[in-house]
């Protein structure tokens, strides 16, 4: 039953997405490819477009997993199911249990699990990063032009960063690697 | 009357929902801008109170001031309406945009960039764990915790275990709570011994 597995999915991506807009995307990687939706090439694509469309990364991920598996009535049931957790608990914080947040136990807890999610988040991005550079198909050997193409983005935000005092915003940085990737792939 | 606030709260979380890409804190400026600046519907210290429950709970930041300032404003039906109304445009935008993503891929110059695109979204993960690595207290048990968790979250998808990254959360909660209950605090110790 595709419904029940899409919401039980995002209900649990949606309990446990801390640690802002990156924090989500290791849960829903982990769910999706367990259920096998879509791949992780595919997801990888989603990650690009839901960072250049509006809305929190997490909402646009759901809605288009869901929207691949059961059309329009699986995106909206996937959309609930990630946003329903949040939505009651801050419902319960602010109505019910105001000091709950503050709970000694419960801050303990979360100590505990804000480390733990910037290290599930790297560990994500560096394996995303070296298994981008390596190519599975016709057989598993390392990609020159994905290497090229790291190093030259790694070269470009780093410049950015050095020359503006910032970090290279997102949108511009998917941007620059798609026309490098449309030219660098053409040969 | 009751309608009309409903029906504002709707409009404007929708407003926001559509005008703000990447998501998170990139909202809160619009939020604080409308909904504290403009229509007054909370103070600016509620706003600074709610940014820091966010921090604690699960969810977008901006979800959860949805959430927050519609059941401020007009209790649970306030709350539906504002939480809607932020999430219904991207859902929308992304529903439209997944009817033909996979035609245009099919177009090899798109492929092409989306390739591209893959490296990029890498490096962005990567560069936000970075950023939130230089920015967490720099204390044994956080770094402890952080280590072990980013060494056992690339075994766990290297080795394909069967072990989800929400198993590590709790298991890192289950860590914290247990130094925390034995004062233990400045102990060094070991990330990754359940399971």
């Amino acid at each position: 039953m595709i419904f029940l597995e899409l919401i039980l999915g995002f209900l649990k991506v949606g309990c446990f997405a801390f640690g802002g807009a990156y924090g989500a995307i290791p849960l829903i990687r982990d769910v999706v490819l367990s259920y096998g939706w879509i791949d992780d090439e595919m997801l990888t694509y989603m990650i690009a477009v839901s960072e250049s469309t509006p809305g929190p990364i997490m909402v646009n991920l759901a809605s288009y997993i869901g929207s691949s598996q059961a059309g329009f009535p699986g995106a909206a049931a996937a959309t609930l199911a990630v946003v329903l957790p949040s939505f009651l608990i801050i419902l319960l914080v602010t109505a019910v249990l105001k000091n709950l947040i503050k709970n000694k136990y419960v801050q303990a807890a979360l100590r505990g699990m804000k480390p733990c999610v910037i290290g599930i988040i790297a560990a994500t991005g560096l394996e995303m990063i070296l298994g981008n550079c390596l190519e599975t198909s016709p057989v598993t050997a390392v990609s020159p032009q994905a290497i090229l193409l790291t190093v030259l983005l790694i070269a470009i935000m780093t410049g950015y960063r050095f020359l503006r005092k910032k970090k290279l915003p997102s949108i511009p940085l998917i941007l620059i690697s798609a026309c490098l990737g449309a030219v660098i792939y053409a040969f | 009357m009751k309608i009309n606030i409903l029906t504002e709260l709707f409009l404007i979380f929708a407003k926001i929902g559509f005008f703000t890409f990447g998501g998170g804190y990139a909202m809160l400026s619009m939020i604080e801008d409308h909904c504290v600046e403009r229509k007054h519907w909370i103070t600016h210290n509620e706003m600074m109170d709610i940014t820091v429950i966010a921090e604690s709970t699960p969810g977008p930041i901006a979800i959860n001031c949805a959430t927050f300032t519609g059941y401020k404003k007009a209790g649970f039906p306030g709350a539906l309406s504002a939480t809607i109304g932020i999430v219904l445009p991207s859902f929308l935008v992304i529903w439209l945009i997944s009817m033909f993503l996979d035609q245009f891929l099919e177009l090899t110059i798109i492929a092409n960039a989306f390739r591209g695109i893959k490296i990029a979204v890498g490096l962005l993960i990567a560069d936000a764990a970075l950023t939130m690595i230089s920015k967490m207290p720099k204390k044994p048990l956080p770094l402890a915790i952080m280590t072990a968790s980013f060494l056992l979250m690339l075994m766990i998808n290297v080795f394909a275990w069967n072990f989800s990254s929400i198993s590590l959360m709790l298991l890192a909660a289950a860590v914290s709570v247990t130094v925390f209950l034995t004062k233990g605090s400045g102990k060094p110790k070991e990330g990754g011994t359940g399971k």
